[in-house]
């Protein structure tokens, strides 16, 4: 006869292998080795057919640091982050402040507000499509209210990347207000009663406990804002496709555009492990710096 | 006094942010119903002479309809699979106590930080190698591996904070971890598996860029690159495209407001729970 506990003991290995073997196995084959896989193909010209032979060394990476498109959308890239976050989430930061107190309608505007997260990408950026359209659009009727011929702001080199920029704030600012509302719900009404006694304003109350207590919160809008920042596509997509003259790629578009639709495998592998490293340097110093005096598992 | 007018600025400023919010969304809906020469003449108002050909064409369009089941089939396979396996793996994090168990949830987290973006053409590879090219399992799978991470945050974090009493309870009374898995864990756990089918549900639903890449038969189009092929047929004609638009607008507006307590839930229930 078994033992009780020697069954306890194999009922508790049965169960680690069954649950997790099906998450294990899907997870390491069509996440973590295709992330190797592209490190590796990087070093090979390849059309995905048969093995990698061609080995070309850093060819990959030398040409695409020398592209100029390539180097444009990097660029791009870092205006989008340095727009979410020293624009779009202060912005939503205020918003939040300004509703998520006993404001009447308070719920009616963050629905509101939060709508165009929920859409998709593509629906968003095709009906700001329309609406930039220089003959049609809410562009065209503004300027046309004014007698003025409306611009083609998509089709133009030095606003095309603006209006993307309004486009993705229009979009993802009620995703950081709603996140900053639950932050703001969870510091103690004790607190907020206490200031409020000792004469403190909103103004004080929101700059000197509100905004102090919601610094994890910051920490991790930030933290998605840069990571959804640098994976941006869908929106480009309908808008611009990358155009006028590849001056609005992202650096996802342009390895759709240059390694994906060309089948470049090993070219559109190292155009990824530039984003890869660039969310992991990005992952990294926010572990050492943000993260620094706060516990496990804020994430 | 103050105060009053101090809330008065304040709508003032909500109200004018609601607009920029609303009003894309509103001529969109009414552009499907104007003629493409009272879109030029009349983009603000109502229609003047509503024109319903827009909308009918494409409710009675079998690929319209096609694109929308495909979805249906990525989004549904994708949220079962990946609330069975996150849920299990999750459970295990939460209550079995073994080595490698803190590794093993550091080894999904990591996972989060991967941009899919990278992946792409290795994942391309090893799904045709697979022989999944051309079945609806291309664009399921690698949803379901990139869904995991996140899910199994949010079920670790609500099993660990489930009475402990219950789970002794049951493993004295014989019951196996498996079998309390089934018959308490999963039956007492109905918020979260609502927030992350609705996380999971949606985020299949708007995927654009994995099934771009992995479906080439446009009988398993999805309904966002069916949108994009209706694009580049109709480039100008916005009548049809908005109808188009606003037909997948009105469902997704309509889920969310019946929904919203479960996406607002999953989506910033990890920034402030601890």
């Amino acid at each position: 006869m078994r033992s009780a506990k020697l069954d306890a003991l194999l009922s508790r290995y049965y169960t680690i292998i069954i649950f997790l073997i099906p998450a294990l196995t899907i997870f390491t084959l069509f996440v973590v080795l295709p992330i190797g896989e592209a490190a590796y193909y990087s070093f090979f010209r390849w059309n995905g057919y048969g093995a990698p032979e061609k080995f070309v060394g850093f060819k990959n990476y030398e040409f695409l640091f020398k592209n100029r498109v390539f180097i444009l959308s990097l660029k791009n890239n870092f205006y989008i982050i340095a727009i979410s976050l020293f624009v779009q989430l202060p912005f939503a930061l205020l918003i939040a402040l300004m509703i998520s107190d006993k404001l009447r309608g308070a719920a009616f505007f963050r629905t509101i507000f939060f709508l165009p997260f929920i859409l998709a990408e593509i629906v968003t950026a095709l009906i700001w499509a329309y609406i930039y359209d220089g003959n049609y659009g809410l562009v065209a009727a503004i300027w046309g209210f004014f007698g003025a011929e409306a611009p083609f702001v998509l089709g133009d080199k030095d606003w095309a990347l603006v209006a993307i920029l309004i486009v993705i704030f229009w979009k993802f600012f009620g995703i950081h207000m709603m996140i900053y509302i639950a932050g703001l719900q969870a510091i103690s009404k004790e607190v907020l009663e206490a200031a409020k006694v000792d004469g403190a304003g909103p103004i004080t109350t929101a700059f000197r406990i509100k905004i102090p207590m919601l610094i994890p919160t910051i920490k991790l809008s930030v933290f998605l804002s840069l990571l959804g920042s640098l994976q941006l596509f869908d929106i480009i997509m309908p808008l611009t496709g990358g155009g006028p003259s590849n001056v609005t790629h992202s650096m996802v578009s342009y390895l759709y555009y240059f390694g994906v639709m060309r089948m470049k495998v090993g070219f559109g592998s190292a155009v990824g492990v530039v984003i890869f490293l660039i969310c992991l340097f990005i992952a990294i110093g926010y572990q050492r710096t943000l993260m620094r005096d706060d516990n496990e598992n804020k994430f | 006094m103050k105060t009053n007018f101090r809330t008065y600025y304040l709508y003032l400023i909500l109200f004018f942010l609601a607009g920029v919010i609303i009003i894309p969304l509103y001529v969109s809906v009414m552009g499907g119903f104007k003629h493409t020469g009272e879109l030029r003449t009349n983009s603000l108002g109502l229609p003047i002479d509503w024109k319903f050909e827009n909308y009918i064409s494409l409710l009675v369009n079998s690929d319209f309809w096609l694109f929308l089941w495909n979805s249906t089939v990525y989004a549904v396979g994708t949220t079962f699979f990946v609330v069975l396996f996150a849920s299990m793996t999750a459970f295990v994090f939460a209550h079995v106590k073994f080595a490698a168990n803190k590794f093993l949830y550091n080894y999904f987290l990591l996972g989060l930080m991967f941009p899919f973006a990278t992946a792409i053409l290795p994942l391309f590879l090893r799904v045709r190698d697979f022989g999944l090219l051309g079945t609806s399992w291309a664009v399921i799978i690698p949803q379901i591996a990139f869904g995991l991470g996140f899910s199994i945050i949010l079920f670790r974090g609500f099993f660990r904070q489930m009475p402990k009493e219950i789970f002794e309870a049951a493993v004295c009374d014989g019951c196996s971890y498996i079998q309390f898995y089934f018959r308490f864990t999963l039956p007492l756990s109905t918020p979260i598996l609502a927030t992350v089918s609705v996380i999971t549900l949606t985020g299949s639903w708007n995927n654009y860029l994995l099934p771009l890449i992995m479906i080439n038969d446009e009988s398993l189009y999805s309904w966002p690159m069916g949108i994009m092929v209706f694009r580049g047929e109709y480039f100008t004609d916005w009548g049809k495209i908005l109808a188009y638009v606003s037909l997948t607008l009105v469902p997704a507006v309509a889920f969310f407001f019946a929904l919203q307590k479960y996406i607002v839930a999953g989506l910033t229930g990890g920034a402030v729970k601890e």
